[in-house]
């Protein structure tokens, strides 16, 4: 598995500090490969997306533990589509209930991972996911 | 819930699947445990009795007996006219303290309308944004009469603030209070991340509470220095403890410097932790932190009366040990945990509901986790003599190899330069993230076990938890309605006179903060009116983003 060549930023929207999701899975998609850039704590979907679009990158992992994730995630899409950047891939972590995944997929975001998920399941959804990019 | 017919002998299958190389002989935090710990590996000599220095066997001489522990559920969502309906509900349950969860905003300084928060207003806490919502939050519960304790940090003096002003609101006398702040922003910088300012005015704020709370609120916990969020964020029990006494020793430092008297000041620090489920070692963190503690206080402070060297601490029972899988067996997680917690000599515990690892707790999920404990105090017997385990050759043991590596976690930051530096350096912050790979490594490998998630774990089982908690879609309107009521219905000339007057205060280091905070809540000055005067003297953390 590698992810050799593939930008990825992983970003930490909103009030949550609860970073410890995404420094783990940053260093991960790190030892596999993949170019990471983490932007630290509370970001707003606007600077996400403009940082995204600035480094080029081919994804994006939104880590949200707070309950935001709904309005965090259609807000950074649309900010997205603005900057005409909708081919970066979503990825989002965290608490998220499963009630919301079918709403988020729909909205266009590439992949869902919760804590139980093993990393290397993580690493191998979204190689899959930018290969077919 | 009912059971398929075939279950029982799907669940006989995985049982065979043993995991390999159990028990572990290493504990979490990495000492190796004999099969055997015998009298000769322990001097009984130096084992005092419960409530004599170092305290090892815990601060009281008749523990539980004298008097039983807090029971404190952590609670609170939404508006404030929905987090008084519950806590009224938990008070006529039996539940003995109140303890607030706030909402994002409220914690980082933000009002309900500033764009960075208005996706979080009343998420996972409620949003307290002026005095008028605390009125509500405490409306018919008399703050005399319980003990309050504000899961508080980077705007913990400004919610102190608050509370002391609804005593003034109520005619209570502030030297009633009783409750507790977590005020520890330390650990905010590593783990939990509600800093606001940085490191050095931060710590200034916090001595200013405390001394400020020794004099005119007495029996107030104006600090509770809190190891439980780096132990969530990948933290052993050994290092939970060790980063949580330097934290300690850092804020006695800068008290001292303020001109606080250690003799009375560290009469009211008190201390927070997870309980996590590997049993002995959560107990005998317990023994050798108080140990430590007392030790440190004493030998390097001079501290001689022993209520100032006394380690009184409260614990949280769940946290990242719970997991979505199964979740029902997150209620024996926290029965053991709370097992843990007693015989560690814990004075207050909060039981986290078996639902919390993935949602804000039902009323039905609240009132387990609450009986729990009433099972574990009033049916168990564990309370009935203090400290049980003293005495045993393992748990003596333990205690003293734990006290060890808690001794060594503080000397390797000090030999760093300081809490403070390690901090403000991203040091600290990438030890714990490394810790965390590691942590979740050992589950997805299976090192960790965990019944239901990585071993014992059916095909198709169900994850079904029952009744899903939703919070009301309206909170947040009615929150920034509140909102806009109070900034257009108060007297705007005193909230700028307020304003003006704490940033004044702020700019001299003389200053103690607190009367000026007090009297911008008493005008309605809101929690994002206070900070951005604050910042405009102090600027902001910069968090050094290392990976």
């Amino acid at each position: 598995m590698s992810l050799e060549g593939k930008r990825i930023l992983i970003a930490k929207p909103g009030l949550d500090g609860h970073d410890v999701g995404a420094k783990v899975i940053a260093l991960a998609l790190r030892d596999a490969g993949a170019d990471v850039i983490y932007t630290g704590l509370r970001k707003s979907p606007d600077y996400i997306a403009r940082v995204a679009v600035d480094e080029d990158v081919d994804a994006v992992g939104l880590s949200m533990l707070s309950g935001s994730h709904n309005e965090i995630v259609s807000e950074t899409l649309l900010q997205l589509k603005e900057l005409d950047a909708s081919d970066i891939k979503i990825f989002v972590g965290g608490t998220i209930p499963k009630d919301d995944h079918a709403g988020l997929i729909a909205a266009g975001v590439s992949g869902i991972y919760t804590s139980d998920m093993a990393i290397t399941d993580v690493l191998k959804e979204i190689e899959l996911e930018l290969r077919n990019a | 819930m009912a059971i398929s017919k075939n279950s029982s002998a799907e669940i006989v299958k995985e049982v065979e699947k043993t995991p390999p190389n159990h028990p572990d002989p290493i504990t979490p935090s990495g000492i190796e445990v004999p099969v055997v710990v015998g009298p000769d590996m322990i001097d009984f000599s130096k084992l005092e009795q419960p409530g004599a220095y170092p305290f090892t066997r815990g601060i009281f001489e008749n523990g539980f007996r004298g008097r039983l522990w807090t029971i404190r559920q952590y609670s609170g969502f939404g508006t404030a006219e929905e987090s008084n309906e519950r806590y009224k509900f938990l008070l006529d349950q039996g539940q003995t303290g109140l303890s607030v969860a706030l909402d994002l905003p409220t914690q980082c300084g933000y009002d309900p309308i500033d764009p960075m928060a208005r996706a979080e207003v009343g998420k996972v806490g409620v949003s307290l944004s002026n005095l008028g919502e605390v009125e509500r939050l405490f409306k018919d519960i008399d703050v005399s009469g319980i003990s309050t304790s504000f899961t508080i940090n980077g705007t913990a003096s400004i919610i102190y603030a608050m509370y002391c002003a609804v005593a003034d609101k109520q005619g209570v006398d502030r030297d009633k209070l009783t409750g507790t702040i977590q005020n520890d922003i330390l650990k905010e910088y590593v783990a939990r991340g509600t800093w606001i300012f940085p490191v050095k005015p931060s710590m200034r704020l916090i001595a200013d509470t405390i001394l400020f709370s020794n004099k005119h609120t007495p029996r107030f916990n104006a600090i509770s220095i809190a190891g439980a969020h780096v132990r969530d964020a990948g933290c052993t029990a050994v290092e939970e403890m060790g980063y949580t006494l330097a934290n300690g020793l850092a804020y006695t430092d800068e008290l001292i410097r303020r001109g606080g008297d250690v003799e009375k000041f560290a009469r009211r620090l008190s201390f927070f932790f997870y309980v996590h489920m590997d049993f002995f070692e959560e107990i005998c963190k317990f023994r050798a932190g108080r140990r430590l503690w007392a030790k440190l206080m004493n030998e390097r402070y001079g501290v001689e009366d022993p209520k100032a060297q006394m380690f009184r601490f409260g614990v949280v029972c769940g946290g990242s040990s719970l997991i979505g899988s199964q979740p029902h067996n997150n209620i024996v997680r926290v029965g053991t945990e709370t097992m843990a917690a007693v015989l560690g000599g814990a004075q207050s515990i909060f039981t986290c509901a078996f639902d919390e690892a993935f949602q804000i707790p039902t009323e039905h999920s609240a009132e387990i986790a609450l009986r729990t404990q009433q099972i574990i105090a009033h049916e168990s017997g564990i309370a009935r003599t203090v400290d049980p385990l003293g005495g045993s050759y393992y748990v003596e043991w333990l205690t003293d190899q734990m006290e060890k590596g808690m001794l060594s976690v503080i000397e390797e930051i000090e030999s760093y330069g300081g809490v403070e530096k390690a901090v403000e350096d991203g040091w600290l912050q990438m030890k714990i993230a490394k810790r965390a790979s590691e942590r979740k490594q050992a589950a997805d490998s299976g090192k960790t076990v965990i019944v239901g998630q990585n071993y014992f774990r059916r095909d198709n089982q169900t994850e079904q938890v029952g009744e899903v908690f939703k919070l009301d879609p309206m909170a947040t309107a009615r929150v920034i309605d509140k909102y806009e009521k109070n900034r257009d219905t108060r007297d705007t000339g005193l909230v700028e006179k307020s304003l003006i007057a704490l940033e004044n205060a702020a700019s001299k280091d003389k200053s103690n903060i607190m009367p000026y905070l007090i009297d911008c809540c008493h005008a309605y000055a809101t929690v994002g009116e206070m900070v951005s005067t604050l910042k405009n003297q102090w600027g902001e953390f910069q968090e050094p983003v290392r990976l």
